[in-house]
């Protein structure tokens, strides 16, 4: 049974990206109880599927590795993963909080070694390469997975395989009893920190996602580029394994559309030209544009990308896709400066798929202020629950820190009423 | 301290290590090499009774110091938790048995590296002490805000909400700052269709109503001393009394200036009074007072205007800004509605080439203004010619060709300069600094040093710091930080710069960044209370020490603290403070003689682990090469190369260390004498996008050991004994193959003569 020491004196963040992780270790740093709530297996979020940073090129990991070393050694900050918050009841300073802890069939014996994933035969889609991969049926979801345990699959449960992984087990960590938990915990505030998700391409029917094998989305571009992803760093075409030779970007995919997402995503254009360094210098690049959002220092990125002889910039919103010679996409639309229609072939073309929150308007557990794009909105009538990061707008990874490290502030102040009410 | 030193080994047998190597053996190596008082086996030491054990051995044996024999110090953190004593680990998991085959003919070597790493650990426990506090820290929670506009007025009122007294300091006469000069701000508030009036007024009220907040109006910092917890400020006010007070930590609130529309000749700005700025329109709209805007030069009511994006902005030519203001084509979004709203069916065109209103707000305001009739026309305008009817020249970029527009006024957008200080490190690492390649001579970086005071601005803090008096800048005067992942990584430790001197940014954005810049003084305030170091080393409680003794007053230490925490006393020896510090150990590795050390990282425990590794006689031909990782990138990169079953030659030994700033050249040459056969460094990225967190470790151990040269050839060694390199924490593979490129070069060019 899991069992979380808490009072309403502690903040519980919902969520363990950047922005989660974030707003829990600078209220955890400043002295504050903190349970953070991780819906995967292991923290990070998104960004530990990321190759790089935009404009420095940067590893996220690098920084992963000094946000977990910071979450390892801070007593003050609890972390459960495999677990959702699905219902929130009370006021600012005296919340109940309740949480659903999937079973992960290893227990905290787990000490990484990697012999369960050695002897379970079982193989599924790794969500972490968004499908591009295989994994094992007993894994740890990627090499700097915190915590540092592996995860049974429940589709091996009841199998011989979940038993391979028991009798593998030297340390006693594999519990294939395991159950479904419901947990209860108070808090004094509440930090929403559950981020985004790419936009649905198949939506965006003209672009035929969901019907041209290279027809990718950025977040899938990025698993390609990475040397530790499905392709070894390679950028490879899915329908023949051809080394792609010239590729395109459609920028606003999904954004900036009102059958889409209304609002701009903000980070797809800086996420593009980053992109654009991926391949090699003889890979031709086309980037089809309607803004380049650059905003400030950003500025300096564009135009470094703008000097590589390899990339052509188009001002176009692309109209449609259709399938052309040994399953290239053509590309079809209009290049608004100078008026030219164009059909161009490319041998992989790569959606920048839009950020849509992950508030869920529906089933959001408390009465929340969100906007008509799903955004929390930064309401006073929110009590203390406080929106950090992609909850409360689109957001790169620099904005949705310093946002988080706000709403934990925010949480403070809320935290430092009850405690001199109390105390 | 008198307390006797009680050691205490453990080995752990699980994970494959029992199995893979004689426990025994490695017991008896940490009792009879490493001096353990004693030591015990375990088969899986990071259970809950293992951890027992090692718990009962500290609770009821009195054991001081404690040598953690198991997997890498980067696994089981929550589990080997002992912070009453001073604690090593030995990484047999990673280092040892995951990199090296499991084969008989490999099950020597593979046991010797085990045996070393055990001596090492072993080494580094017997010269550690426990970290604790030093003593100095104070708890003031008071937080100095800099800055009355709506920045520091936000970040002045979320401390005080927070519990925190606030001492707020205004340049001018009133708070406020640009935004009480408004007539309207963007939409804070979905739906984000329409300019709002501005809550300044009310924010005035509400820090004159607050007793947490006192603030100084005409007011500037005559100088700020001390270090987070106990700084120390005096006040100067304009009509020249001055006051005094402390606080725990600083925001910098000092906004920006906007670009000078001057340097903007073609656009006419100087010859006529109907050319204005973007910031103008806002005094022009004011003074309408609810009636319609009229031209500056003759009073006559607007029937057509034109706006300018990006004039002076995304420039490459010199005196103008090579960077996007963040927020200025929502600002002539804002301002182009102003005239649909005070001058009925005034035609307003926005000529821009990428309209930049990111997020939902500027995406849904961008849309109110097309909705408002706001003409947008993607047009690069070169040239405006004053007239009684100004004309408006420009490139449609839409057909391809030259067009002009004629209009009443022409607003230009131009951009936002920061309210920063001089930069500390204009000539060694801003814009006067040498390029590449570029050789300066004492005397040139003199004369740019006096260069860049000459051109400089006032200072705002006025820091009695050995570095500088202001903020380091990031880029074109900017206060930033240099980390993605990390937007309030000052290199002034407890100083926290918020809103557009930090980066150009819209109100909103600055209120959110005012938050931000608060928790992290806040928290700055706290930590330097307990004596706890602030990121990236958070909590740590080691602080650097010295022996006056030795000290030759060389100032290498104060000088290349890269965070400016060492000053220097009347008698020019290191003053440290504490606070200031973010315990990286560049010191330590600066100084010449030796007389730097942290309880639990210094000279010894590093050089005691070098000197404890066993080097084989030459005939035995088993090299032996010393790899230094950086702790953050390396070291990791080579963790979990481990895990991918990489295979790491058998003659490396592996020290993790704080930055490569702190290698101290005495660990090379002691090593070379000692007859290591090779030396392998890696460090963080260096250069413009470097990546080391205490900004110049990587870049100094280079320049360091470029002089290593001189060494290795009284030695009468190759130079190719010594590398620095530069790894990533995603340098896998190449990570272990940089250490057997070097076991390579070794058989090449043979075993060193050194072994004795």
């Amino acid at each position: 049974m899991t069992e979380v020491i808490a009072t309403n004196e502690t903040i519980l963040v919902v969520g363990g990206g950047i922005s989660g992780m974030t707003a829990a270790l600078e209220a955890a740093e400043t002295g504050k109880k903190v349970v953070l709530v991780e819906k995967r297996p292991y923290i990070g979020g998104r960004v530990t599927q990321l190759y790089k940073y935009f404009p420095k090129l940067c590893h996220p990991t690098c920084g992963l590795e000094i946000n977990q070393r910071r979450a390892k050694m801070n007593p003050n900050l609890t972390i459960i993963t495999m677990a959702e918050v699905t219902d929130i009841k009370g006021e600012a300073g005296n919340y109940t909080a309740t949480a659903k802890i999937a079973p992960r069939y290893i227990n905290d014996n787990c000490t990484g070694c990697g012999d369960c994933g050695k002897a379970v035969e079982a193989e599924f889609d790794d969500e972490y390469n968004y499908g591009m991969g295989k994994r094992k049926g007993a894994y740890l979801p990627h090499r700097m997975a915190m915590p540092q345990q592996y995860v049974i699959d429940p589709a091996i449960i009841g199998t011989d395989d979940a038993q391979k992984a028991k009798d593998a087990c030297k340390v006693n960590a594999v519990d294939l009893d395991m159950q479904e938990e419901t947990i209860e915990f108070n808090a004094g505030a509440v930090v929403w920190a559950t981020g985004w998700q790419p936009y649905d391409a198949n939506k965006i029917q003209p672009y035929g996602y969901d019907r041209f094998e290279n027809v990718i989305t950025s977040v899938e571009f990025e698993r390609l580029a990475d040397p530790t992803g499905p392709t070894g760093g390679k950028i490879l075409r899915p329908s023949d394994g051809k080394e792609v030779k010239n590729v395109a970007f459609i920028q606003c995919a999904g954004s900036r559309d009102k059958n889409h997402l209304l609002h701009c995503s903000r980070i797809c254009c800086m996420a593009s030209l980053k992109q654009c360094t991926y391949p090699a210098d003889d890979v031709d690049i086309s980037v089809y544009y309607i803004d380049i959002r650059a905003i400030d220092r950003f500025e300096d990125f564009y135009q470094k990308v703008k000097a590589q002889d390899n990339v052509n910039f188009i001002k176009s919103k692309v109209a449609s896709i259709v399938k052309g010679d040994d399953d290239s996409p053509v590309l079809h639309g209009v290049d608004t400066e100078g008026y030219n229609r164009y059909a161009n072939q490319h041998d992989l073309v790569v959606l920048a798929v839009g950020m849509e929150p992950s508030v869920d308007k529906e089933s959001f557990p408390v009465d929340i202020v969100i906007n008509e794009e799903g955004f929390i909105e930064p309401a006073s009538e929110n009590g203390g629950i406080f929106a950090a990061g992609c909850s409360s707008d689109a957001l790169d990874v620099n904005r949705a820190a310093q946002h988080a490290t706000g709403a934990a502030l925010r949480a403070v102040q809320v935290i430092n009423r009850v405690a001199g009410t109390e105390g | 301290m008198a307390e006797e030193k009680k050691m205490a080994g453990f080995v752990c047998t699980g994970c494959g290590i029992g199995e893979r190597l004689d426990a025994g053996q490695l017991e008896t190596t940490a009792t009879r090499d490493g001096k353990m008082n004693t030591c015990v086996q375990h088969d899986m030491l990071c259970s809950k009774e293992g951890v027992q054990v090692i718990r009962d051995t500290i609770d009821n044996d009195g054991a001081t110091h404690v040598m953690i024999a198991a997997c890498s110090r980067r696994a089981k953190v929550e589990a080997f938790n002992f912070p009453e004593v001073a604690m090593t680990r030995a990484n047999l998991r990673e280092g040892v048995i995951w990199v090296r085959p499991d084969t008989d003919e490999n099950k020597e070597t593979t046991q010797e590296m085990a045996d070393d790493y055990i001596r090492m650990a072993c080494a580094e426990a017997k010269f550690s002490t426990k970290p604790s506090k030093s003593g100095e820290q104070e708890l003031n929670k008071t937080i100095m805000v800099v800055g009355g506009g709506i920045t520091g007025m936000t970040a002045a009122m979320e401390a005080a909400a927070a519990g925190y007294p606030v001492q707020l300091i205004e340049k001018s006469g009133a708070l406020g700052g640009r935004i009480a000069e408004y007539y309207k701000v963007l939409p804070t508030r979905s739906p984000y269709a329409t300019p709002q009036e501005s809550s300044i007024a009310e924010m005035a009220a509400a820090i004159e109503a607050d007793d947490k907040i006192t603030v100084h109006l005409n007011s500037t910092l005559a100088q700020t001393s001390g270090a987070p917890g106990r700084f120390s400020v005096d006040v100067a006010t304009e009509s020249g009394s001055t006051s005094n007070f402390t606080c725990g930590a600083i925001a910098q609130a000092t906004g920006f200036t906007p670009f000078d529309a001057n340097k903007l000749p073609e656009f006419g700005y100087d010859k006529s009074a109907d050319v204005v700025t973007n910031h103008e329109l806002e005094a022009l709209a004011k003074a309408a007072n609810g009636g319609p805007i009229k031209r500056p030069s003759d009073g006559k009511e607007i029937t057509s205007v034109a706006f300018v994006q990006n004039a002076g902005q995304c420039s490459d030519e010199e005196n103008k800004l090579a960077y996007f203001s963040g927020v200025t084509d929502l600002v002539s979004i804002k301002q182009a509605m102003y005239f649909k709203e005070l001058n009925g069916d005034c035609d307003t065109t926005i000529l821009f080439n990428n309209l930049r209103t990111p997020g939902a707000a500027g995406e849904d305001f961008y849309r109110a203004g097309q909705e408002a009739m706001v003409l947008f026309s993607k047009g690069i305008v070169s040239e405006v010619v004053p007239g009684d009817s100004l004309t408006v020249k420009f490139k449609d970029m839409i057909l391809n060709e030259d067009a002009e527009m004629d209009c009443d006024l022409v607003v230009l957008a131009v951009g936002m300069e920061p309210n920063s200080g001089p930069d500390p490190y204009y000539a060694t690492e801003g814009a006067g600094a040498p390029q590449e390649g570029e050789e300066l001579t004492d005397e040139e970086k003199e004369e740019r040093a006096a260069a860049a005071n000459e051109v400089s601005v006032d200072s705002i803090l006025n820091l009695d710091y050995r570095q500088g008096t202001d903020l380091p800048q990031l880029k074109y005067g900017f206060n930033d930080s240099h980390f993605i992942c990390f937007p309030y990584e000052t290199r002034r430790t407890g100083i926290y710069a918020a809103g557009p001197v930090r980066r150009p940014m819209d109100i909103q954005q600055a209120r959110d960044d005012a938050a931000g810049a608060t928790m992290k003084a806040i928290q700055a305030a706290e930590n330097a209370g307990k004596g706890m170091a602030a990121h990236p080393r958070a909590g740590d409680l080691s602080y650097p020490s010295f022996r006056k003794e030795g000290c030759t007053q060389c100032k290498r230490c104060t000088v290349e603290c890269p965070f400016g925490a060492i000053n220097e006393d009347e008698k020019r020896y290191p003053l440290f403070n504490e606070a200031r510090c973010r315990r990286c150990g560049t010191c330590m590795g600066a100084c010449p003689v030796r007389v730097i050390s942290f309880e639990n990282y210094s000279i010894d425990t590093v050089g005691q682990q070098i000197k404890n590794v066993e080097i084989p006689e030459e005939w035995d031909e088993k090299p032996r090469i010393l790899v230094l990782a950086c702790e953050n990138d390396a070291y990791p990169a080579l963790d979990q190369a481990a895990m991918n079953g990489v295979e790491i030659n058998p003659w490396a030994r592996v020290i993790p260390v704080r930055c490569l700033g702190s290698v101290s050249l005495s660990w090379i040459t002691d090593s070379l004498n000692n007859g290591y056969d090779g030396i392998v460094l890696m460090g963080c990225q260096r250069g413009e996008d470097y990546q080391c967190h205490f900004v110049r470790g990587s870049a100094m151990a280079a320049e360091r050991m470029s002089k290593v040269g001189d060494t290795l050839q009284t030695l009468n060694l190759e130079p190719e004994r010594v590398v620095v390199h530069e790894v990533a924490i995603t340098d896998i593979e190449r990570a272990p193959k940089l250490i057997n490129d070097m076991a390579e070069t070794i058989e090449k060019i043979g075993m060193s003569p050194f072994k004795f």
